[in-house]
């Protein structure tokens, strides 16, 4: 293979945003009929080489050879005419055309000549093939609505052929398909590869790594962790090359032990995992950190004990009494809050002013008979802004006006001007800047030591390493595996967080 | 006072001027209570189109819902002689179930308001229509009206009483919208529904409770209205009363988008178009550019309050 001449190298990409190194002097090499693995943490940089890739993100150095031609940035047709295509994790399909709209989307074929008018069995002629060498069960003129996740993927994938695409990148292809459909993919990726197509394959799944992968890259914070030819790909081997950066002591110990009392899920069904049942238990004075791969079902977890999915099974104690979830009114009532991930959609109205967030959740409390006492709310919106050192100039400043750290900060206000008992932090600090992040930190640790639960979602493995004082794994609905701090290791939470190693956790 | 009522505040200002100097009699008290006295009428089912809007929604039904609820009053005041206090009663019930309808309607089974206020419009301006055999309903020698005659339609110190009903209404719901609870869960929700339920906020309950106000301001408006034009027929009756509403509700600032307007910019855009139509009169325009004036009128103080804004905004950001 080796005297093969590259199809596409990059050569020392580098991308910077403010405060952020994405790639650092990344550099790769994909031949004709190679499947490239790509691997990495969250966050490692591998969405945004792809993107450079795709021709969305321009990187700040480096340059890019497609095809014996070069580039310092590609553009999006740039990247199509090089015949680079995509088939991603969320499918970019529509779903209101059918089949062979979607494959041959934007090279329609013709008739009627200055009429224009598609030639819908023209279409459908040069579909089909398409469709049966890919081995797909459906007809090129099935409403892409009636296909299942799996049965789209193919479009997509047809899609790349009908362009005509000498390099396919699959991005998390599989995150949402059953076993048997997986093995189907993998599949359709030993015959592109034999007809000569290049692959770049990322995934969390190592075992489809192992099972179809010539060469395995891995990126860690942005740079070139390392790469594994044929013969040494393993999970092992893998695993220490995604981790193996030191840890920053981030831990405050709490200042006493848990207390007895703290939130209990027992038999949890969510919405996103209907067959999985997923045990917590989250005590008083403690930072639980809840680990997982994206997908893993840890929002929905979060969404189901606040009460916006309910749960469809299983039931939630508060200090040992049984709640119910009905709505986020219930959680919000009982003293649940949750911190969601996004908070510009979520967590905030960001037009309305710092006051009216923090009071939004107890505006009865600041009501005389049904009227505001506005005073009240401001004062009270003061103390908070003062406590929790939000920088702004007064509580009359909307929202969207805030850096990130500071809205994630009145977000918080929000609830600690209440009664908290239990909150649930969905990736409190993504997208916040370092400092930013220290404080937040020391704040769930002040709310653990004054009684309340913790629970922290996060991606982040430094953070969930550095803060939490248990952690949990999640893996497809479950919580995979308990974690005390005696035990914390990367290795171990992505261990759980793959499905490895569970039989011996539980 | 925030801008936006400030801007429309002084375009009143000067578009009156102007019609004063063109035409003197535009400031004479016959005209100016003449126009008062339809502001008010106009103003009251305005305010109750604005907080429907503020969710996000609007109201399409709210002129045919008139015209139902004119032909079921007059019904039950003339044909049935019922008590007058209970005829009362029952439109502004039926008001509040018809906007229980459309509230649960959007808010239980998620249909978009624009659709079931379309439907609404048809329904009831066909129910009204069939009601009555498409006749003209009038009072005649209908028993012992004069009380409510004189509170629908009187003066007191001079005022048309649809103009003190007006800002009777506009103070109560003012009040509501800018100093209660509810008046802040109302924007909170229009403006972004999911950080409103993130807030344990029942907003379903908050977007019903518009349509019930907005409901019930229309039945006010009907009994108002019905002693206004003496007589209901039921396929002209509150004919694009609708549009009348949802303009007077943008004008004051109110965005399709949810989340934002004040009820003094209701009242004053319903004023504003109030005067639109008293200037066209006045200074002898055709009136069939009636329409013309008013849609231009709009979109310009629309474009004007963009541009405005956008450089606001471009000067925030640099």
């Amino acid at each position: 293979m080796d005297g093969v001449a590259p199809i596409l190298s990059l050569e020392g990409i580098s991308k910077s945003y403010p405060g952020v190194r994405a790639l650092d002097d990344v550099s790769l090499r994909l031949r004709p009929g190679e499947v490239l693995g790509l691997i990495g943490e969250n966050g490692a940089g591998k969405s945004t080489l792809m993107k450079v890739l795709g021709g969305v993100v321009a990187p700040s150095a480096g340059r890019i050879v497609v095809g014996g031609r070069e580039w310092p940035r590609l553009t999006v047709p740039d990247a199509q005419a090089a015949g680079i295509a995509f088939v991603h994790q969320e499918l970019n399909l529509f779903d209101n055309l059918d089949v062979a709209a979607n494959v041959l989307f934007g090279r329609e074929p013709l008739r009627g000549g200055p009429l224009r008018l598609l030639d819908r069995r023209a279409a459908a002629a040069r579909v089909r093939p398409l469709l049966a060498r890919l081995g797909a069960d459906f007809a090129p003129e099935t409403p892409l609505a009636a296909l299942s996740i799996a049965q789209r993927q193919l479009v997509e994938i047809a899609k790349a052929l009908a362009a005509e695409a000498r390099i396919i990148i699959f991005d998390e292809p599989t995150s949402s398909l059953t076993l048997s459909e997986t093995a189907r993919l993998l599949a359709v990726v030993q015959e592109l590869r034999a007809a000569g197509t290049a692959i770049i394959y990322i995934t969390h799944r190592l075992a489809e790594i192992v099972d179809c992968a010539d060469r395995v890259v891995c990126l860690r914070d942005g740079k070139l962790a390392g790469t594994l030819e044929r013969g040494e790909i393993g999970h092992a081997a893998m695993i220490r090359l995604m981790i193996g950066r030191e840890l920053r002591a981030l831990y405050t110990p709490p200042r006493r032990a848990p207390g007895p009392g703290g939130l209990t899920a027992e038999g949890l069904v969510t919405e996103a995992f209907p067959q999985a049942r997923a045990d917590l238990e989250i005590r008083a004075g403690e930072i639980l950190g809840l680990a997982g791969l994206v997908g893993a079902g840890r929002t929905s977890l979060a969404r189901a004990l606040f009460g916006l999915d309910p749960p469809r099974g299983g039931r939630v104690l508060l200090d040992g009494r049984p709640l119910r979830l009905a709505s986020p009114r219930d959680a919000v009532r009982a003293g649940l809050y949750l911190v969601p991930e996004d908070r510009k959609a979520a967590g905030l109205v960001l037009s309305m002013p710092i006051a009216e967030n923090v009071s939004l959740a107890s505006l009865h409390s600041f009501a005389r008979l049904f009227l505001l006492d506005r005073r009240k709310e401001a004062a009270t919106a003061e103390r908070q802004v003062a406590s929790l050192r939000i920088k702004a100039p007064h509580v009359g400043v909307v929202a969207a006006t805030l850096s990130g750290g500071n809205q994630q900060k009145v977000v918080l206000a929000k609830w600690l001007s209440m009664a908290p008992r239990v909150i649930l932090f969905d990736e409190p600090t993504r997208g916040i800047d370092a400092g930013a992040k220290g404080e937040i930190y020391a704040l769930m640790r002040a709310l653990a030591d004054e009684g309340v639960a913790i629970l922290m979602i996060s991606s982040d493995m430094e953070e969930v390493i550095g803060v939490s004082d248990r952690i949990a794994v999640m893996h497809e609905g479950r919580i995979s595996g308990m974690l005390d701090r005696d035990l914390f290791s990367e290795q171990a939470v992505l261990r759980l967080a793959i499905g490895q190693g569970e039989e011996a956790a539980a | 006072m925030n801008r936006k009522d400030l801007g429309l505040g002084a375009l009143l200002v000067v578009i009156g001027a102007i019609t004063a100097f063109l035409n003197p009699l535009f400031l004479s008290t016959v005209n100016l209570l003449n126009m008062a006295n339809l502001i008010g009428l106009f103003g009251i089912f305005s305010i109750g189109q604005g907080l429907i809007i503020i969710t996000a929604g609007i109201d399409l039904s709210v002129g045919a819902m008139l015209a139902l609820l004119g032909v079921v009053f007059v019904d039950l005041l003339v044909n049935y002689e019922l008590f007058w206090p209970f005829a009362v009663l029952v439109v502004l019930v039926a008001g509040l179930l018809l906007g229980a309808l459309h509230g649960v309607l959007v808010t239980r089974l998620g249909l978009q308001p624009f659709v079931v206020t379309l439907c609404g419009l048809l329904i009831y301006r066909g129910a009204a229509r069939y009601y009555t055999q498409d006749g003209t309903m009038g009072f005649g020698y209908a028993g012992d009206l004069d009380t409510l005659t004189w509170l629908a339609s009187g003066r007191s110190f001079g005022i048309p009483h649809p103009f003190l009903a007006l800002l009777v209404v506009a103070l109560v719901v003012g009040v509501l919208l800018h100093r209660s609870v509810f008046g802040r869960y109302l924007y909170a929700v229009g403006r972004n529904e999911e950080a409103a339920r993130h807030s344990g906020i029942d907003t379903r309950a908050v977007v019903v409770g518009a349509y019930l106000l907005g409901g019930l301001l229309a039945g006010l408006s009907t009994v108002l209205l019905v002693f206004y034009t003496s007589s209901v027929s039921p396929s002209s009756f509150g004919n694009f009363y609708e549009l009348y509403a949802i303009a007077a509700a943008v004008l004051g600032g109110c965005s399709l988008r949810g989340g934002e307007g004040s009820v003094l910019g209701i009242v004053l855009g319903t004023v504003l178009l109030q005067i639109l139509q008293n200037l066209v009169n006045i200074l002898g325009i055709p009136s069939s550019l009636n329409f013309a004036v008013m849609g231009s009128v709009i979109l310009l103080g629309v474009l004007a309050d963009q541009q405005f804004g956008r450089r606001k905004a471009a000067l925030a950001g640099a």
